[in-house]
């Protein structure tokens, strides 16, 4: 035992404890970061050109047009909806399983590979990169941004409650596994009710994601207000387009004060 | 009524935690098991209900040997043994009467289950348990609105509503302060008497395991070294038991090489395995 000095000093231990292997990596994002911007070639003509032209598309966002288009707008944002409530439903219910399959403490692991693997190549695309896909399947429309919609949300849904069953208590589920129950009673009783509030939870959350994602998948020919605002732009019709984009903040705003609210008061 | 002959449990780590463990429970009779942490205390009670699978020996139960049992078999004999946590393992969001009549499960088919639609005697059952511990006026909270003691009398009717034939009680009192702890002990002491019910209870407290059971069975790393009446438990059994204790010093290495207890690590690692 080591007599402890009347005046030690204290400081907190360094993250890397190698002096040497801390100071170089310091020195190397230093080094780093003054290339990096160095090399960063900036064209301030384009700039200031372009500074006019994003004061035309502010100036249309000052005075946003709802009425001239307005059929078109209320159709986008019809379809948006219901693109974004459907995709949800059926999204979650599927990843309700696959969830289960893809949590190992539950699940052998067999399924739970081929459940990863679902989750895996529905995380690796991007929904614009799915919806492209599904466009060039299924044609232009909002048929497409739901099918795009519900893809994402499994993988999205079914990681998390993959991972909230991996989390769970589980002296709990072992006390019902104790008293004889099956897998699905296990289930039922023992997972369930520990991750029910998270699932309603994540559930809200994804619909709010997924309106906001049917806003952007409509630029790729997937319907819903997405389209909408596309069209207005290649008509420089910045009027229209700002009524858009404030309609599109205005649902998103409602949905997350709505969806934030909802999982409060399930949680 | 139940018998236990030559159980080894070896975890996959290679700990071996039971080394051929040989004991007899008569009908009625209640059991208490010590020992230190890591002495295999909770790995024998989790073995004999197959929470967790024993490498080798017999576990015969009425005459079913529980070792070989698997699926339905397995499921079978697990309703007729309840079995008591020491954190309590009530499913916090569900109910107290969900969490009662959870003891259940094993008797009825999953569509009664999962509607909440159990057969009225089940139910009725319950509520005279809940009566039995205390709880009739918490029926419908929830689990986690209740303090420890009451918890545990939740898990200990739950255990009964299983209607067993035995008891398998793992460190009731660890998690309730002393006086709790002896409400409880009482408890599950008298139902046993009730019903002529055999238990086993694994605890730390020797003093509280004197005073409660028939017979106490101390257990050191994995292997019997104690099994007689209470009466009989002195000072020097208890040192071959947990080994000498100087209170006067600090043994820091002591305190490593207990924590984290292998019996902590290894349940949690076979807590989920029957399921998968």
């Amino acid at each position: 035992m080591r007599p402890a000095a009347a005046s030690t000093g204290w400081t907190r231990p360094p993250l890397i404890a190698n002096p040497w292997l801390r100071w170089w990596l310091y020195l190397g994002l230093l080094v780093y970061v003054i290339a990096a911007v160095s090399t960063l070639d900036v064209n301030w003509q384009r700039v200031l050109s372009g500074l006019a032209n994003g004061w035309r598309i502010l100036e249309g966002f000052l005075a946003p047009d709802f009425t001239t288009r307005a059929s078109d707008i209320w159709q986008g944002m019809e379809e948006s909806l219901t693109m974004t409530l459907t995709s949800t439903v059926v999204g979650c219910l599927i990843s309700i399983p696959i969830g289960l399959g893809a949590a190992r403490n539950i699940s052998p692991l067999p399924v739970y590979a081929v459940c990863r693997a679902i989750i895996t190549v529905s995380r690796a695309f991007q929904e614009i990169i799915v919806a492209i896909l599904f466009v060039a399947m299924f044609g232009f429309g909002p048929f497409a941004g739901f099918l795009t919609l519900s893809f994402a949300t499994i993988g999205f849904m079914a990681k998390l409650l993959a991972e909230d069953i991996e989390d769970i208590k589980e002296v709990q589920a072992e006390a019902i596994r104790a008293t004889g129950a099956t897998w699905w009673q296990v289930i039922n009783y023992g997972i369930q009710p520990q991750v029910m509030p998270r699932l309603i939870g994540l559930s809200f959350y994804r619909l709010d994601i997924n309106f906001r994602e049917s806003a952007v998948i409509g630029i790729v020919g997937a319907g819903g207000i997405g389209a909408t605002l596309n069209t207005a732009m290649q008509r420089y019709d910045y009027d229209t387009a700002g009524a858009i984009l404030i309609m599109i903040i205005v649902v998103v705003l409602a949905a997350e004060y709505l969806s934030s609210h909802l999982r409060k008061w399930v949680q | 009524m139940l018998r236990v002959s030559s159980l080894t449990k070896r975890y996959k780590t290679g700990d071996e935690a039971l080394r051929g463990v040989s004991f007899e429970l008569p009908a009625g009779e209640v059991v208490a098991l010590i020992g230190p942490s890591g002495s295999g205390k909770s790995t024998l009670i989790r073995c004999i209900n197959r929470l967790v699978k024993p490498t080798s020996g017999s576990i015969d139960m009425d005459g079913t040997e529980i070792t070989r049992l698997g699926g339905r078999g397995l499921r079978r004999a697990r309703r007729h043994m309840g079995m008591i946590f020491q954190e309590y393992a009530l499913v916090e969001r569900l109910t107290v009467m969900e969490n009662v009549l959870s003891g259940r499960l094993g008797y009825v088919p999953f569509w009664r289950s999962f509607l909440r639609r159990f057969p009225q005697s089940d139910v009725n059952n319950a509520f005279g348990l809940l009566e039995r511990v205390g709880l009739s006026d918490q029926i419908d909270k929830r689990a986690s609105a209740l303090s420890g003691g009451q918890r545990q009398r939740v898990g200990i009717a739950r255990a009964l509503e299983q209607d067993p034939a035995l008891l398998l009680v793992d460190e009731p009192t660890a998690s309730l302060d002393p006086k709790t702890a002896r409400q409880i002990m009482r408890l599950i002491c008298e139902v046993c008497r009730e019903r002529n019910l055999p238990a086993i209870i694994s605890m730390h407290d020797v003093p509280l395991a004197k005073m409660f059971a028939d017979r106490i069975i101390g257990l050191c790393e994995g292997e019997i070294v104690f099994d007689g009446a209470p009466a009989n438990l002195d000072t020097a059994m208890l040192t071959e038991i947990y080994g000498e204790e100087d209170w006067t010093q600090i043994h820091p290495e002591d305190e490593a090489k207990a924590e984290p207890t292998p019996d902590d690590r290894h349940a949690r690692e076979e807590r989920m395995a029957g399921l998968t």
